[in-house]
């Protein structure tokens, strides 16, 4: 089994080491790493705004080097936390505790250098994981059923909507609402027009692209606007020798790295639990196994380099259910599955052995893109805190028109423009209503795929719900939803919020980092 | 005992009250649309308002959910009470929403380069501390800069300059 997924992986490098897709590999993790760090742009806006300039890329290109977006985006946040003391990005608002505290004494870029070398060290791991787990995945899940996967996408959806921030029965809404989006459009097997009110531009669906920039742009920008609390560019000048480690600061944080990489890799195997919840339990863990944990808060490096390696390492995890089964675990990995339906792979199971060169360069092209990201950032890191003190009263508007002309070059077509303006104000009414909009990229996804396979799990048994309960794959995920559905009530009956819950699970060591903006996870 | 009105005026103050509304809104509008206009089939062979319209029953009940919890939960904080901000920003909010708009008109009518000079100028006003001044500069430079790169590089098919182009 070695064998083969080592020449699988050499296969990968040979793809991903090609020159045009290294190029894409090389400008994605660049401009990710670039829009990245801007105050207030998390992947996800970071993915969707440049989601559609990959198009007139060949699929693999185009992953890559949205795979690359997505890392540097989240190194990028990492700055922004650790210089700034904004927590744009929720899974390293944890890394503000210590991160913020260590700039202050001058030491923000060694804080800067661990980061990067424990993510590095945490994302190797996640894509060791997805090299030798997302086999046996793939040959548990070709023997499935229509039925079983429909209860695994139940599952799914469950997962990434009840165990995401807020309330769950929000989760659970935005969901549903998702797959109602989902729904808009021609329908699958007959071809009724549904739900597009006359207008033959919706006879297509929503446009991926029209939700994703409605949801994360406009609603965020419009969230955002005028509340931002002016930033400190204080301690921004940090220069290339501040960044490397000395030997006691790597003696120091390279036992936590580890211990960080372990509980972000554990993380990402309970479906739902995302980055964020990751980071968390990774630092309270820490906290708990440190001999001085009086020092956490105050600049320990442990409490920088711990939840950046479990952030790194449950991100790359969430990779293996997105890319074997189909099934993605959170909203960047539902935008990166789209990207990819957009390109006309379908994915699931059969993904990898019809897609080889996707599934293995992407592989590789995470190893290679971690370490573009190490040697950017060496020289280019000045650049970077440069463009932390960009003002959002000149971000948003250049961003908006990203917005506009990303969406407009995706079909050649201005009536999508319109979707985002649609999507957009009722996503801001969403937000001030409590309710986060992330759940409903997923369920908008899954949607199309979810309806047809319910359809013809009923076909072939012949209407019979039971089905389901019926084959023990099936009832197994039915009974995991069940349970999920279970704790939910039973939390709630116990008067306390799930949120409260986790919260005391990690002893509640966010409480001093308020986020400026309410940013989409 | 509160009375029933009382307890009302106490409920609408609840943003999930609100929310659970607008679900229940939205869940009523998508079953029945899907139930009334599509075909339902039956569970062998689903119809096109199937799953929609299941889809929309599970909603409404959700949103009823959402709705009921506001009677049930405690005191929340004030910032949880509130559907608007504390400083409602209808002028930012109103030229994020222009500026898009404006690109869709200008876009059709005039071309690009204004289509994008309307968008980042009005969107640009939306700060509080903007002046014209500033938003003509930003307009300015993001004009340049998003013509070279998308008409130039990327070859967007949409004429720099036109009048009420064919488009």
């Amino acid at each position: 089994m070695i064998a083969t997924a080592l020449t699988d992986l050499w296969y990968g490098f040979g793809v991903a080491l090609e020159p045009h897709n290294l190029m894409w590999c090389l400008v994605g993790v660049l401009v990710g790493n670039m829009v990245g760090v801007l105050p207030g742009m998390g992947p996800l806006a970071t993915i969707s705004i440049l989601l559609p300039l990959t198009f007139g890329i060949p699929p693999v290109g185009a992953i890559l080097m949205l795979a690359g977006v997505m890392y540097g985006a989240q190194y990028g946040g990492a700055i922004c936390s650790i210089l700034l003391n904004l927590p744009c990005h929720p899974p390293h608002a944890v890394t503000c505790l210590d991160g913020f505290p260590l700039t202050k004494q001058g030491r923000g870029g060694v804080a800067l250098g661990i980061t990067v070398l424990a993510s590095f060290v945490g994302a190797s791991w996640g894509i060791t994981e997805m090299i030798f787990l997302s086999p046996i995945l793939v040959k548990a899940a070709l023997e499935f059923g229509p039925a079983e996967i429909c209860s695994l996408m139940l599952l799914g959806l469950l997962a990434g909507s009840t165990l995401a921030r807020g309330s769950p029965l929000k989760g659970v809404a935005m969901t549903v609402l998702g797959l109602v989006f989902g729904c808009v459009g021609t329908d699958l097997e007959v071809g009724t027009a549904r739900y597009t009110f006359g207008l033959t531009e919706l006879d297509d669906g929503i446009a991926l692209v029209a939700l994703a920039l409605g949801m994360f742009g406009v609603a965020e920008f419009m969230n955002t606007i005028n509340q931002a609390a002016p930033i400190s560019t204080r301690y921004i000048n940090v220069g290339l020798r501040d960044m490397r480690p000395s030997k006691a600061d790597l003696k120091q944080s390279f036992l936590p790295m580890l211990r960080g990489t372990i509980v972000g890799s554990l993380c990402s195997l309970i479906p739902g639990t995302g980055p964020t919840i990751a980071s968390f339990v990774a630092y309270a863990a820490e906290k708990r196994v440190s001999k001085t944990p009086e020092r956490f808060g105050t600049g320990a490096l442990e409490g920088v380099a711990c939840p950046e390696a479990s952030t790194h390492s449950s991100v790359q995890g969430d990779f293996i259910p997105t890319m074997s089964l189909g099934i993605p675990g959170d909203a960047v990995m539902a935008l990166l599955l789209g990207a990819l339906m957009i390109h006309g792979i379908v994915p699931g199971p059969q993904l990898i052995s019809q897609h080889p060169d996707v599934f293995w360069g992407l592989v590789a092209s995470f190893w290679i893109g971690n370490i573009l990201l190490v040697l950017l950032n060496v020289p280019l890191i000045g650049i970077w805190v440069k463009m932390l003190a960009i003002p959002y009263r000149f971000l948003y508007p250049s961003a908006l028109f990203f917005v506009c002309i990303g969406v407009y070059a995706a079909n050649n077509d201005l009536f999508q423009v319109g979707e985002v303006v649609v999507i957009g104000a009722f996503g801001y009414v969403l937000l001030r209503l409590g309710f986060h909009p992330a759940p409903i990229l997923l369920g908008f996804v899954l949607g199309p795929r979810f309806e047809e396979n319910f359809r013809r799990a009923m076909l072939i048994s012949r209407g019979d719900l039971a089905v389901f309960v019926e084959r023990p794959i099936s009832a197994a995920f039915v009974a995991v939803s069940m349970a999920l559905i279970g704790l939910q009530i039973y939390l709630r009956l116990r008067s306390a919020k799930p949120e409260a819950a986790v919260a005391k699970a990690v002893a509640s060591p966010v409480a001093p980092a308020r986020l400026p903006a309410r940013p989409a996870e | 005992m509160q009375s029933i009105a009382g307890r009302f005026r106490g409920l609408t103050r609840k943003r999930d009250f609100y929310a659970g509304t607008l679900m229940i809104l939205i869940g009523l509008g998508v079953a029945l649309k899907g139930w009334l206009s599509y075909r339902l089939g039956t569970l062998t062979h689903m119809g096109p308002g199937f799953l929609p319209t299941v889809l929309g029953v599970i909603l409404a009940l959700l949103g009823i959910a959402i709705a009921a919890s506001a009677t049930t939960a405690g005191v929340a904080s004030a910032d949880e009470e509130r559907i608007l901000p504390e400083q409602p920003q209808w002028r930012g909010w109103f030229c994020i929403v222009a500026g898009p708009i404006l690109f869709i008109v200008c876009g059709r009518y005039v071309g690009l380069v204004p289509a994008t000079f309307a968008c980042v100028f009005v969107a640009a006003l939306g700060d509080r501390t903007a002046t014209l001044k500033s938003s003509l500069v930003l307009a300015l430079v993001v004009t340049a800069f998003g013509v070279g790169l998308f008409s130039y590089l990327l070859h967007v098919p949409m004429p720099l300059f036109t009048w009420r182009g064919g488009l």
